[in-house]
């Protein structure tokens, strides 16, 4: 081995801490990872989808008082939040259908399936982000 | 002797993973339908939305029958998913247990909320 080899960071038990912020992932990867992250954050706030969905279909005081707690912003922006992670999740599962049925496994197929559901997520994200505003 | 290992091997029994697989697949494709139809619903009523309208959406019993089957579609659907997350990141046994004990309940307590939520109309 010659001394002029450059010395590249080794990643072996990956830290959590230390290695997360520093690996380099392809778009198939942010998609794949994004895809986890937003289903694990809708089953987290499941119950606060449940508790907008009882709230506004109870009566009419209930439903009044539904339009007032998203007349909070704070509210409405973790329903926006709620909505983008659906948004991803969405289209990352039918991303994930496509993969499944045509078998395509080449690179250039998954990076670009990838960022076709970035992009269709953040238009229709700015797109709610508008209506809600 | 038959040929049972390989691209030929017999993926019955327990534990081969094929029913999450397809449960996942499958409620996750009638949960982007069930989408569409209420957005639909949504867009083709007249005027502003307004509780009685909003209502009305899901009095039918037709759109009970299809949103009980999204409830059930989205529990049986975090379930795998959530399933899967924990079997990556919580490595003990006992652990997992209890985490996967917890989901359970989170998911069975969230799907009596929702249908009782329906039910009331």
């Amino acid at each position: 081995m010659s001394e002029q080899t450059k010395s590249r960071p080794e990643f072996r038990n990956l830290n959590l801490f230390r290695d997360v912020a520093r690996y380099r992932l392809p778009p198939a990867g942010w998609a794949s990872i994004l895809h986890r992250a937003s289903g694990a954050f809708l089953c987290l706030l499941l119950p606060f989808a449940i508790w907008l969905f009882d709230k506004s279909l109870t009566s009419e005081s209930s439903f009044a008082a539904f339009s007032a707690a998203l007349d909070n912003g704070f509210v409405r922006f973790v329903a926006w939040l709620l909505l983008v992670a659906y948004l991803l999740h969405l289209f990352g599962g039918l991303r994930h259908l496509v993969l499944d049925v045509t078998h395509r496994m080449t690179k250039p197929f998954g990076r670009n399936t990838a960022l076709a559901v970035f992009i269709a997520t953040a238009v229709l994200a700015v797109v709610f982000g508008i209506m809600m505003m | 002797m038959a040929m049972t290992y390989g691209p030929k091997r017999l993926a019955v029994g327990a534990h081969y993973g094929w029913r999450d697989f397809l449960v996942q697949r499958m409620s996750g494709v009638y949960l982007g339908l069930y989408t569409v139809v209420l957005l639909l619903d949504v867009l083709l009523t007249s005027g502003p939305m307004d509780h009685a309208k909003w209502v009305g959406i899901f009095t039918p019993q037709w759109m009970k029958f299809l949103t009980f089957v999204a409830i059930l579609a989205v529990i049986w659907h975090a379930w795998v998913g959530m399933l899967s997350i924990w079997y990556d990141y919580a490595k003990p046994t006992g652990l997992r247990l209890l985490i996967h004990t917890l989901t359970a309940v989170w998911l069975l307590g969230c799907a009596g909320w929702a249908v009782q939520v329906l039910w009331q109309l």
